[in-house]
């Protein structure tokens, strides 16, 4: 789950993590108020959108007065900004962050990432900040640093400074920017975070280490013990048939095509959406059911397929060890039926009760088209779609 | 024979009383897998499906001389099950558990450092010898005994390769499912240097998916280990950068774990690599006939 730089930003001042000043606001008098607030002489207006990019694509604006900042408010917000992470879509701005200017000297990139080569957290740092670190990465190597960090400990003091040393931070903020690591791991550990990016960080002519940046994700997997990171999540930023599945427990992805595909296991589900784009077709989702689906998740999955309106066409792939074809054939019909089945539907069922499942689809009066194999079923598809 | 497990394996179901673990329970005694325990903490003395609970895997492993477990905890005490496992010397665990959270399995690998016991998973489908020994969650039927082994890191798309196997005639040693998680236990490399050793397995099926660089290590270990042929396939060809695709592990990020750069590292190490899932099982066909194996794989 990702969160809005703003909320990083609460997050990081929790932990005694430097970052600027800076209050969130959602409409242009309410970034006036924040600026009267933070008083200062130089004002930035961030647009808060989960995508990096936003600098360049013209969501980050520097205001010198009251006025400048209500205009850039009135210009920004409602705007739909379209960065290189985005996609051409682009996202709604709908609320900003107005923060007090700084005086960069220097900006630096520091990371907290899993190496899943090690199995631990990593630091990662660079003199090269404010640019893509896998630019960095590929470009100039030799300035990115890593700190393996042994869970038991945690980030040592001594690797902090290194990694400080190494990213060639002024001798006399070493200690600052030390402190600074110390609590970003602190925050990444308690957190569950799966990614923490601070892109810049940045030196200050009054000599202060800060976040300018705060990039955060956490793991899914773990958000059942943060209720606290649970309440920063911004609906509008995800996809509304993602949040739907996500209540029934459906893994679901919206992608660009029009065959929609429900699948049960990840695996097999990247893989049907392969072999139709094999066939030159083009999955409209990445659809995983799970492996203890009842006849109301499948049910609730087909609606979530269905309500895509570029979806011309279903495949149904099936390969049930857990998952029983009976219980897969039944939410099939419910569905079909609940909903109406205006798109043809191609579906493929292997495994447990295979038979029951394919006589309970057979009499169902349904116009649906049995296939004998992944590669049979998404061919099918694939023509029916045309 | 086969690797990791066979019909001598004597397994304890840690949270043998959860309904999952109930259902597969059953399926495994059906299978013929000796389950000789189960584990739930404060169930202790009672029984189930005719196997003794006790309170815990360390009781367990005493009275019964269990030397595997499977673990189908619920994720938020699932890490700690593993650790339970480890402590008590098992020679090994399968975690079938999904959704557990990734900070708690960094601790479970440092605390098993140095320790004896293998992990298997976790969020994996477990792991099979045919006609021997089915620890896990697979569909025992599709498998048949024979010399080809199988590694994956999907469930589904396992049997999948499977059952194409059996219905081509071509039986199996073990299916290994390694799990989809990004930090997890055996490692394709550990189920290859298994399946390299053991005199029972002619020829292996490694699936693989997008996300992390093990399919690229995993290949450039086969080309300088692997006596035997080894084909691939890779899941999420055509999925888009930064979408986690259902698996926790199953992303690419920062342009690394495509499927293509993986695909690659397999045709450089020499393997042939299946275009589509489909074909898994023509592919093992065509590589067993290059090297000569075909009649020996042939089972029925």
């Amino acid at each position: 789950m990702n969160i809005h730089e703003y909320q990083g930003k609460q997050l990081l001042r929790q932990y005694g993590v430097a970052v600027s000043n800076g209050i969130v606001a959602f409409s242009p008098e309410e970034a006036v108020k924040a600026a009267k607030e933070l008083n200062s002489s130089v004002y930035v207006v961030k647009a808060q959108i989960h995508a990096g990019g936003r600098g360049k694509a013209g969501g980050v604006k520097i205001a010198k007065s009251l006025d400048e900042v209500r205009e850039y408010a009135k210009e920004l917000l409602g705007k739909v900004l379209v960065t290189h992470q985005t996609g051409p879509e682009g996202k709604e701005i709908k609320r900003l962050l107005i923060e007090e200017g700084s005086d960069i000297k220097k900006e630096y990139y520091v990371g907290l990432v899993l190496d899943r080569a090690t199995s631990r957290v990593t630091l990662m740092g660079s003199e090269e900040g404010g640019m893509d670190i896998e630019e960095v990465a590929a470009n100039s190597p030799e300035k990115l640093f890593y700190e393996e960090i042994d869970p038991v400990v945690g980030l040592t003091g001594f690797q902090a400074r290194r990694m400080a040393f190494n990213m060639n931070i002024p001798a006399k903020l070493v200690n600052k920017a030390a402190k600074f690591m110390l609590g970003l791991y602190q925050v990444y550990k308690e957190k569950d975070a799966s990614i923490v990016e601070i892109n810049p960080l940045v030196v200050t002519a009054d000599d202060n280490v800060l976040a300018l940046d705060a990039k955060f994700n956490f793991d899914a997997n773990a958000l059942y013990r943060h209720a606290d990171i649970l309440e920063m999540r911004d609906f509008d930023e995800e996809d509304a048939k993602e949040i739907e599945a996500s209540k029934y427990d459906l893994s679901y992805i919206s992608l660009d095509g029009n065959i929609g595909c429900m699948v049960n296991g990840a695996g097999l589900a990247m893989a049907t959406m392969d072999t139709i784009s094999y066939y030159g077709g083009s999955p409209a989702n990445f659809l995983d059911v799970g492996g203890g689906a009842t006849a109301e998740k499948v049910t609730e999955a087909f609606k979530i397929i269905l309500s895509d309106q570029n979806v011309k066409g279903i495949f149904v792939n099936i390969f049930g060890g857990i998952m029983k074809c009976d219980v897969i054939a039944e939410g099939v019909i419910i569905a079909a039926k609940e909903v109406g089945l205006a798109v043809p539907l191609v579906v493929r069922l292997e495994g447990t009760n295979v038979d029951l499942g394919k006589k309970l689809l057979n009499e169902s009066g349904l116009n649906i088209i049995a296939a004998d194999s992944m590669a049979d079923g998404a061919q099918k598809i694939v023509n029916l779609v045309g | 024979m086969g690797v990791y497990i066979n019909k001598d394996t004597k397994v304890i179901v840690q949270g043998i009383t959860g309904s999952t673990a109930l259902f597969h329970t059953k399926q495994m005694l059906e299978y013929g897998t000796k389950i000789v325990a189960g584990v739930t903490p404060g169930k202790g003395g009672t029984e189930v499906e005719g196997v003794p609970v006790f309170n815990t895997v360390e009781d367990a492993v005493k009275a019964t001389g269990a030397n595997v477990s499977v673990i189908y905890v619920p994720a938020p005490f699932a890490a700690d099950a593993i650790m339970e496992a480890v402590d008590a010397e098992l020679d090994m665990t399968i975690c079938i558990t999904e959704h557990i959270p990734v900070l708690d399995m960094v601790n479970v690998k440092r605390y098993m450092e140095g320790k004896k016991t293998r992990l298997v998973g976790p969020n994996c489908p477990g792991v099979i010898t045919a006609d021997e020994c089915k620890i896990g969650i697979m569909p025992g039927y599709i498998h048949t005994k024979g010399h080809v082994g199988v590694v994956s890191r999907s469930g589904t798309l396992t049997y999948e390769a499977v059952h194409q196997l059996t219905q081509a005639g071509i039986g199996q040693t073990t299916a290994v499912g390694i799990g989809g998680d990004p930090v997890n236990g055996t490692n394709f490399i550990d189920a290859l240097t298994a399946f390299n050793e053991d005199e029972e397995t002619y020829a292996v099926v490694m699936i693989g998916e997008i996300g992390g660089t093990a399919e690229e290590e995993a290949a450039a270990w086969i080309k300088a280990n692997m006596k035997k042929p080894v084909v691939g396939f890779i899941g999420g060809q055509t999925a888009p950068e930064g979408k986690r695709m259902g698996h926790a592990g199953a992303i690419i990020s920062g342009g690394q774990g495509t499927a293509e750069g993986k695909i690659q590292a397999m045709k450089d190490a020499g393997m042939k690599v299946a275009a589509t899932p489909s074909v898994i099982g023509e592919t093992l066909i065509e590589a067993i006939k290059e090297a000569g194996l075909y009649d020996a794989c042939k089972t029925h």
